[in-house]
């Protein structure tokens, strides 16, 4: 993997151009829909929201908790025990922390999701990149979650939950406003295009 | 007082209550209202009684040396002072929970109340009834008595009424099925039923013996012998050792062709009437609004004969077969039955360059998407075809890893109620997207236009 590419807010990790990047961007021109997309397919009625500032902060913070202490930790114990050449085993959690510090904020970025009309739109992964349209009418339940540290950050969790367990339509953290906001327009909007089994 | 006597004015419980609000709030208490609960087959508490005696005597052909030392040691007044005890045990358990368990159908719910110690009511609501079976098992057959198994969204286990007489479950389900499907009760008996398709015995026999169960296990035992040959010559211990795995592979064989014997595919207003059985019946309704996505199966071994066999996915339930085996275009004319529009759409191939994602089952993958259908095929050896009607997509997901995108290939895959998922793998990137797109909006659409849950009102 190659780490430190595509951070900056607005620029696709890809040069290809792909229109599915761009259209993530949180400013800026709104794309055109994708090429070859039947007419009216994807109505650009809402933008792309992305998940706040909070949430990387959440995660590189759980991440320093976790190597720190482990560079920390190798550094004295390894150089104290087998010499201090040894100790240089402690810049592979170091290694750890830095890549993953990158590879955070590039996740992060990939998150999106998108009021449709009909529709919600979640988008997420660099690599490997993943998109999932959850119709309104399909949502059997609407759920919001906070954790102990979420709830340290001012954060909560929304997924959407439909007949198929699979559906996998979770946003991973939202101002807990604006996570309230979701539910309730996902919850009204499952309920006026409510449709059976 | 004689003579000008006048009815009294209605009071709240006097009539059935009418369907609506004030109805459907939950009664608490047992009031005046007619509840006509019922009590299930008195024969059912042998079934009950039975169970431990069968424990018993599983345990003693199980170890047929242990049981015989241990009931040579006791004396035999102990022994049937023993057995004696355990069947009264059973019997008066057996009975105890006929007695408390009862059940009653009222305008849009089934339930089931039952439980000796811990107490448990069954609500069923009938809007949400997926199948219903009647079974009957070959004791039964033979008593009369014919078992009830509802399927239900979300419910992990089957609830069932056991046993019930044979005409009563007839009965029974065909009240439950028309109330599920928001007809009126025809009365006593069931929906006619127009024959579709009969699954010949022979046909059958080939399907059950060309299966791979039969293969593998027969190319096990020759590796087993021939393992036990070199190790020991000793034909004795090839004997021992083959003769279960073939006499275990028989009874498969023979299970499977039993449960599936004389299988016959039926239409009625209720749904699709699914019957088979040789020693134990099985009686099976499937609403075809209800069934969430449809499989083809093509074995290798059957594709030289142009078989199928076509499973059905109906949320809650767990038997999941349409017919077990069936000529191709049979096949898909029931399919045709089942899922609304035209026929099937061929799957088309992935690009080629797939192969380099794909090694070279790339050619068995395939994509079809029409304006009701989203098909997707599997495997090279043993083909399977899902189809998915859009109206029954509960969300859609495209996928593309590093490899596939430095290739220019997505993958695309679709949820349905049943909880599955139907892959579409190494399609061309810029499809991909377009089917994605186009997928949420055909399925918005399209269950628009789809028929109520409820099928019979979608028919005059």
């Amino acid at each position: 993997m190659a780490p430190g590419a595509g951070t900056s807010p607005t620029g696709p990790a890809a040069p290809s151009g792909r229109t599915a990047r761009d259209g993530e961007a949180p400013a800026g021109p709104r794309t055109p829909p994708p090429p070859g997309a039947p007419p009216g397919a994807p109505p650009a009625d809402t933008p792309w929201l992305r998940l706040p500032r909070q949430v990387l902060a959440l995660r590189r913070l759980l991440l320093s908790l976790c190597t720190v202490p482990l560079t920390v930790l190798v550094a004295g114990l390894v150089g104290w025990l087998a010499g201090p050449v040894w100790a240089l085993f402690a810049l592979l959690p170091l290694a750890v922390l830095a890549c993953g510090w990158v590879l955070l904020a590039r996740n992060w970025h990939s998150w999106g999701y998108r009021e449709r009309a009909d529709d919600l739109l979640l988008a997420r992964g660099v690599l490997w990149r993943r998109e999932t349209i959850v119709p309104y009418g399909r949502m059997q339940l609407v759920e919001v979650t906070s954790g102990p540290v979420e709830r340290r950050f001012g954060l909560a969790s929304v997924q959407l939950h439909t007949a198929a367990a699979a559906s996998d339509a979770r946003v991973p953290g939202l101002v807990p406003a604006e996570a309230e906001r979701l539910r309730d327009r996902l919850t009204a909007l499952g309920e006026a295009r409510s449709a059976g089994l | 007082m004689p003579g000008s006597y006048e009815p009294p004015p209605p009071g709240p419980y006097a009539k059935t209550p009418p369907a609506g609000p004030a109805h459907a709030a939950p009664v608490l208490l047992p009031g005046p209202e007619p509840r006509p609960e019922r009590r299930l087959h008195p024969l059912t508490p042998l079934r009950r009684a039975w169970a431990p005696v069968a424990v018993i005597l599983g345990w003693a052909v199980h170890d047929p040396n242990g049981t015989y030392r241990q009931l040579s040691a006791l004396a035999t007044g102990t022994l049937v002072l023993a057995s004696l005890g355990v069947i009264l045990v059973a019997c008066v358990y057996g009975v105890l929970s006929w007695w408390v368990t009862w059940f009653a159908v009222t305008e849009s719910e089934l339930r089931i109340r039952s439980g000796v110690l811990f107490r448990r009511t069954a609500h069923i609501r009938l809007d949400r009834l997926q199948a219903v079976d009647v079974t009957r098992p070959l004791l039964g057959r033979l008593a009369g008595v014919a078992k009830l198994k509802l399927d239900v969204v979300g419910a992990k286990s089957r609830d069932e009424l056991a046993y019930l007489a044979e005409a009563e479950a007839r009965v029974l389900r065909a009240e439950l099925l028309a109330r599920a499907a928001g007809g009126a009760v025809r009365g006593p008996d069931e929906a006619e039923r127009r024959v579709l398709w009969r699954v010949a015995p022979g046909q059958l026999a080939g399907s059950v013996l060309l299966s791979g169960g039969l293969f593998g296990s027969l190319c096990g035992a020759a590796f087993v012998s021939w393992l036990l040959w070199t190790a020991s010559h000793s034909l004795w211990s090839i004997a021992v050792t083959a003769v279960p795995i073939v006499g275990g592979a028989a009874t498969k064989l023979f299970r499977a062709y039993a449960n599936a014997y004389d299988w016959t595919v039926g239409e009625s207003p209720d749904g699709l009437r699914l019957d088979h059985g040789l020693l134990e019946t099985a009686h099976e309704t499937v609403p075809p609004g209800r069934v969430q996505s449809v499989r083809l199966v093509e074995p290798l071994l059957w594709r030289a004969f142009g078989w199928v066999r076509v499973e059905l996915h109906v949320a809650g339930s767990q038997n999941s077969v349409l017919v077990p085996v069936a000529p191709y275009a049979a096949g898909r004319a029931l399919v045709a039955r089942v899922l609304p529009g035209t026929g099937v759409p061929e799957p088309v191939r992935p690009p080629a360059r797939a192969r380099w994602r794909l090694a070279w089952w790339w050619r068995g993958q395939g994509l079809a998407v029409d304006g009701h259908l989203f098909v997707a095929r599997q495997g090279v050896l043993r083909r399977t075809t899902s189809l998915v009607p859009h109206a029954k997509v509960q969300s859609v997901h495209f996928t593309q890893g590093p490899w596939e995108r430095a290739l220019g290939l997505a993958s695309l895959a679709v949820d349905h109620g049943a909880n599955g998922t139907v892959r579409a793998r190494a399609r061309a990137a810029d499809e991909a997207r377009t089917v994605f797109h186009a997928q949420a909006a055909r399925s918005r659409t399209s269950r628009k236009a789809s028929p109520p849950a409820q099928w019979s009102r979608e028919r005059p």
